[in-house]
């Protein structure tokens, strides 16, 4: 807990949850009769109904963007270092709206609910949704809430496709497009990673196909396996080197520790953990796996697998952006290697190729992809002076 | 606004687009947003430099021109500026070409090393000049390609460009009618109008 809640942080917040009678017809051909979002909302709307800013979260986030449920929170939403009053998503300014997507394990409708159709849980039922699925579904948000065009649409990784879909299939919706540490489509090696993940979760013998919940269980180690090699990913080696690659005093007869840091000060000549790096991937894995859901992370994993907005225009990227008037701002990450900064400059020459406004930066970082949920200081200086400037625009 | 820029501004038409090759602060492609609501992109490598565009809502791409501009396509703006950047380029020949593949016209501004005074501090002092211009030492100086105007008028010639205006003026930026008569040797920044159509 925090002894007290910062300055400048939306402090506490309260999601609400929407419900959705309308069917949604998914990019499978599926329908999803009806559905609930959950949504947390900081900051206030204007008269004009101009300033709101959508937030699109990643694979493992949710609508818990900024602030805390409870004074007891030890930690805040996870975008906390970017929105919050005077922060680059200034919350004095914007109104700023986060949602977990379907699919989701945090209130919004997923595999988690129950199936009104069969009264049990969705589990593996539940249809793939796609980010374009998402963003259809985000749409009905807005016109729920009455903000027929935001100011800005913002996300990063899996968050920044879907910046990206807003702006290709309802591009008078958004004054800007946002999009932070993304790519266009996934490489191979980015797909063979989630695959790796996905075994992982299904060959757990609590898995159950799908319907572990049916049987009180979950398929904890899976998932705790999908999260260690994603969050390897999501890390550069000098990011792991600088956290466990210190020299240590204590290196014990067992030997050398390698340049790395061992728990113990020894080697086990065990299969136990000998490096420090292996107990916080660990700890990493186990926490994760005991609040998400199983079958939304092999959810989100194929919706990113599934996107390539060029697949409508015959392979050509840049045509999908043919009336994308907004404007774009990316960002990327120098040793982000998941998405690294030439999928950004892909994105950015064929943003150019469609004569559209962007502008775009690549800061220097060595957190990897994970960088864009840090307080680097190049990328919060740049990322509050282009949302100050988007806020000039709107009051002038 | 700044007489040279107010001659670059004279060039550029109405609703065109632009590219800015080093647009520094992004003040040029802000100037030419507000009077000739000109469609802006401005590459840019300073981090400092880059903030201030972001401020200014000028689109600015962070792209080192040095290497190179393959990333855009021929004939996919109107003109493409290139201020004051020319001299610290590694290839400024190759960049000139590919500036005006990229853009039907291009404005080139440099320092004009022919100037009375570079031949003048060379001739009296026999070392590299130094002025509040150019305030760098030979060695450490990023202006690593001076040229003359008659060298630049050269380098047009031997690669087909045609020179559609051609003036310069002094470091207060203003020019004279003397300055246009020996500009290779009054003028100390010169400002090319440039293209590869025929005339």
């Amino acid at each position: 807990m925090p002894d007290v809640i910062p300055e400048n942080s939306v402090g506490l917040v309260k999601p609400e949850v929407y419900h959705f009678d309308e069917p949604l017809t998914l990019r499978s051909g599926k329908v999803l009769p009806a559905y609930d979002l959950v949504v947390e909302t900081y900051g206030r709307l204007n008269d004009q109904g101009s300033n709101a800013i959508l937030i699109c979260h990643a694979l493992s986030g949710d609508h818990h963007a900024a602030g805390y449920h409870a004074e007891s929170d030890r930690k805040p939403g996870w975008w906390e270092e970017c929105i919050g009053p005077g922060k680059p998503i200034d919350t004095n300014l914007f109104h700023v709206v986060c949602l977990n997507n379907l699919g989701g394990c945090s209130g919004s409708t997923g595999p988690r609910s129950i199936n009104p159709a069969t009264g049990r849980y969705y589990g593996p039922d539940f249809p793939v949704i796609t980010v374009r699925d998402w963003v259809n579904s985000q749409v009905r948000l807005a016109d729920r809430l009455g903000i027929r065009k935001w100011a800005a649409v913002i996300g990063g990784s899996l968050g920044g496709m879907q910046v990206l879909r807003w702006a290709i299939s309802y591009p008078e919706r958004l004054g800007h497009a946002i999009a932070i540490a993304t790519a266009p489509k996934l490489s191979a090696q980015n797909i063979a990673f989630n695959e790796v993940a996905r075994q992982s979760i299904t060959s757990d013998p609590n898995f159950h196909e799908g319907r572990y919940l049916d049987f009180n269980t979950s398929p904890k180690k899976g998932l705790m396996l999908a999260r260690m090699v994603g969050h390897i990913t999501y890390l550069s080696e000098d990011a792991l080197r600088s956290k466990f690659g210190k020299d240590t005093a204590e290196i014990g007869p067992g030997g050398s520790n390698f340049g790395r840091d061992l728990r113990t000060g020894k080697l086990s000549f065990g299969l136990n953990i000998d490096f420090q790096v292996e107990s916080y991937l660990h700890y990493q894995g186990e926490r994760f796996s005991e609040n998400f859901d199983a079958n939304t992370y092999l959810l989100m994993t194929k919706a990113l697998d599934y996107f390539d907005p060029s697949v409508d225009f015959d392979g050509e990227l840049s045509r999908a952006f043919a009336n994308s008037d907004c404007r774009f701002f990316l960002l990327s990450f120098s040793t982000d290697w998941r998405f690294p900064p030439e999928r950004s400059r892909e994105l950015v020459e064929n943003l150019l190729q469609a004569r559209r406004q962007v502008s775009y930066i690549e800061i220097d970082a060595d957190q990897g992809h994970d960088a864009f949920l840090l307080p680097i200081p190049r990328y919060i200086e740049a990322f509050r002076r282009y949302l100050l400037r988007v806020h000039e625009e709107l009051s002038s | 606004m700044r007489p040279d820029l107010e001659i670059i501004r004279h060039w550029i038409e109405p609703d065109s687009r632009i590219l800015d090759l080093g647009c520094g602060d992004g003040n040029l492609l802000q100037y030419l947003k507000e009077t000739k609501n000109v469609f802006d992109i401005g590459l840019e490598i300073d981090a400092d430099n880059i903030n201030e565009c972001l401020s200014k809502g000028v689109n600015v791409i962070q792209q080192d021109i040095d290497n190179g501009l393959a990333n855009f396509q021929t004939d996919s703006f109107d003109t493409v500026l290139l201020t004051q950047t020319l001299q610290a380029l590694s290839n400024p020949d190759l960049l000139i070409e590919e500036m005006l593949r990229i853009g039907r016209k291009g404005i080139v501004t440099f320092p004009n090393f022919g100037n009375w005074k570079s031949r003048l501090y060379l001739f009296n002092r026999g070392r590299m000049p130094v002025s509040k211009f150019m305030p760098y030492q030979w060695y450490d100086t990023p202006n690593i390609h001076f040229c003359t105007v008659k060298d630049f008028d050269v380098l047009c010639e031997e690669k087909n460009i045609r020179v559609l205006a051609r003036t310069v003026v002094d470091n207060e930026h203003q020019g004279n009618w003397y300055m246009r008569a020996w500009p290779n040797f009054l003028g100390e920044i010169a400002i090319y109008h440039l293209t590869r159509e025929p005339g």
